[in-house]
């Protein structure tokens, strides 16, 4: 167990190191440090000046290590576009962000597995049916098309949810959240079903595929010889052996959530990273970028590295060895 | 000639011939699918109208409803856009570029794990470690992320004037970049089991070269799995182009796929105009589907595992 946290923080550290050279090269290759301080209207000697306060004139593993130390503490300069602090942006929007992935996640779960349960034992019913060919759809659909759908019926014909925004936010300190008020609660709806259906139809088919193989295995026939009932069968011992890559899928999918939420955002005009980092890339705002992609690197291992903790935790044959 | 003839004849009696025949749904997808690429290959001999000559537009004509609505004309069946242009005719054109990219990205990632699947998997030791470290660590980010991140940074790095014309390449080098992991493993593992084989063995005695034996006798063996990947990874790739066509990173306007003219009517949506996005939308659904239902079968039939 211990060889194997072993490696997998080996492969963090990894991951991480690529992903702040990346981060870096887009910070310092791309953009201009110089230039984003002083502006465009420095003497060429002010310029010099700061080059070397800066450390410019160093190596560039020196200026990588820098760029790191001054990362790991949330520093990532100044945004081009409306010069604040990357970080302050980021932390302003990530509110935003996290609790469109968090409920598009729960809803994910509580409509995804009892379908998938559903559609592995009743496999030929009509109901079973249809729900894998939506499961299809789901996965066949881009979210801007649902999410456009949503608006169009929504909005547009019925009027009855606004197409834009997250409605009336509460400062919890920093935390900004739509989850205590109407409008903000109502704001919610459409962006998280229009994140969720992917999620949905992807742990709906993985829970069937699962079901019906573990429905096939010796333990689940001695359960049902051992006369209990069919619900203590099913729910009880087929469907938790049925959720392991349940958790390892819809951890991984968290990271996939992060990314849907860009077009998500982009369609509700949903004030979050995504939107962020759609307009650095618009006014090529280096810092931004840098900043987002260090950022989202940073919670993807984080969320693997639970991920494979917990399947530690839930799976003793992992333990045993 | 008689040679193609007993070839398809034995195509035609091969379980997999058999199955097709037997599977009602995948028969639909796959003539859905037909015709939609004919369509779309087609655009300038059967579209109705040439969106893309101004001289043929008339502004009068903008904004037209679907010819069953109150206000359409018939001559623009689906209705028209802002510009005017039949909504009907550029979904062809569209699907075109729509097709063209997905396949081409698809065949760029194959061709980067395919030769680096083989290249791991055949000569081992730490070209395999640092080749599949990579693909893990680029594994632990979504493709869309990576896709997005190649294609942003490069619209910005490119010079303002080369844009428009190289956006095609980008986006097909992007999306391409970012899913070549899953055809480096297969490869690799299939590479694994066959380089212990006698026929490689042979190959080597009789001092053929490692390029040779990699490519006119290794490769071979490897290819089903692969083309299967394919097939799925075009689903894929063609969403993956509508989505970033949809954020204004992928296609232009001069030259758009599907997801740009979703991007292009989605601004009218809240005005009641649904058909200008609604109809491209629908076009690439239909499209996404059939190709991931005939997928989907493809790698039940050839998964020997689920039989």
């Amino acid at each position: 167990m211990i060889s194997l946290l072993a490696t997998r923080l080996t492969s963090v550290i990894l991951v991480m190191l690529v992903v702040s050279a990346l981060s870096f090269s887009i910070f310092n290759f791309l953009g201009d440090p110089v230039n984003n301080i002083l502006g465009v209207n420095a003497t060429l000697a002010q310029r010099d000046e700061l080059r070397v306060a800066l450390g410019l004139d160093q190596s560039t593993f020196v200026q990588f290590w820098r760029f790191v130390e001054r990362a790991v503490v949330g520093d990532f300069g100044v945004s081009y576009r409306n010069r604040q602090p990357v970080v302050d942006l980021i932390l302003a929007r990530l509110p935003a962000t996290l609790e469109l992935v968090f409920c598009a996640t729960v809803i994910a779960l509580a409509v995804g597995i009892p379908m998938g349960v559903y559609t592995a034992l009743k496999p030929r019913g009509l109901v079973s049916r249809s729900l894998q060919f939506g499961s299809l759809l789901g996965i066949s659909m881009p979210q801007f098309l649902i999410g456009m759908l949503l608006i169009l019926v929504f909005s547009v014909e019925l009027r009855w949810l606004s197409a834009f925004g997250r409605g009336e936010v509460v400062k919890l300190g920093w935390w900004t959240t739509g989850m205590l008020t109407t409008s903000g609660l109502k704001a919610l709806i459409m962006p998280t079903i229009t994140l969720a259906v992917f999620q949905v139809s992807m742990i709906m088919r993985l829970v069937r595929g699962e079901m019906l193989e573990v429905v096939r295995t010796d333990f689940v026939k001695f359960a049902r010889a051992r006369g209990l009932s069919d619900r203590a069968v099913y729910l009880t011992h087929a469907l938790r052996n049925s959720l392991l890559p349940v958790i390892t899928i819809t951890g991984l999918q968290i990271g996939s959530l992060i990314a849907f939420a860009i077009v998500v955002e982009a369609v509700f005009q949903w004030p979050g990273m995504g939107m962020l980092i759609l307009q650095a890339i618009e006014f090529a705002d280096f810092p931004v970028m840098a900043a987002y992609l260090a950022f989202v690197g940073f919670s993807f291992v984080t969320i693997n590295l639970i991920v494979d903790l917990i399947y530690l935790a839930v799976d003793p044959r992992l333990r045993a060895k | 000639m008689s040679q193609l003839v007993l070839r398809l004849k034995a195509f035609g009696n091969s379980e997999l011939a058999w199955r097709f025949r037997n599977s009602p749904p995948v028969i639909f997808a796959a003539v859905v699918l037909i015709v939609l690429v004919f369509c779309a290959a087609a655009a300038n001999l059967i579209a109705p109208h040439n969106p893309f000559d101004p001289a043929t537009l008339n502004i009068m004509d903008a904004r037209l409803p679907p010819a069953w609505i109150d206000g359409g004309s018939s001559t623009y069946l689906l209705g028209t856009d802002e510009q005017g242009r039949d909504i009907l005719s550029t979904i062809f054109y569209g699907m075109r570029v729509s097709i063209l990219v997905g396949i081409a990205a698809v065949a760029f990632s194959m061709t980067i794990g395919v030769a680096l699947g083989l290249i791991a998997g055949y000569l081992g030791g730490w070209v395999d470690t640092v080749i599949m470290r990579l693909g893990d660590i680029q594994l632990s980010f979504p493709t869309i992320m990576i896709a997005f991140f190649i294609d942003g940074v490069a619209k910005i790095v490119m010079p303002i004037g080369m844009r428009e014309e190289m956006r095609f390449y980008v986006v097909i080098l992007a999306i391409g970049v970012a899913d070549w992991v899953q055809f480096a493993r297969t490869v690799r593992a299939a590479t694994m089991i066959e380089r212990r084989k006698d026929y490689v063995a042979a190959a080597r005695i009789s001092e053929v070269s490692g390029v040779r034996i990699l490519l006119a006798h290794i490769l071979p063996n490897t290819i089903g799995p692969v083309l299967v990947l394919a097939t799925l990874g075009l689903g894929v790739a063609i969403l993956t182009e509508a989505i970033l066509s949809f954020l204004g990173l992928g296609m232009p306007p001069s030259q758009p796929s599907l997801g740009t003219l979703i991007r292009a009517g989605n601004d009218l949506l809240l005005s009641g105009e649904w058909w200008i996005s609604l109809f491209p939308g629908a076009a690439l659904v239909l499209l996404v589907l059939a190709v991931n239902i005939v997928g989907d079968w493809l790698r039940d039939v050839l998964n020997p595992r689920l039989r």
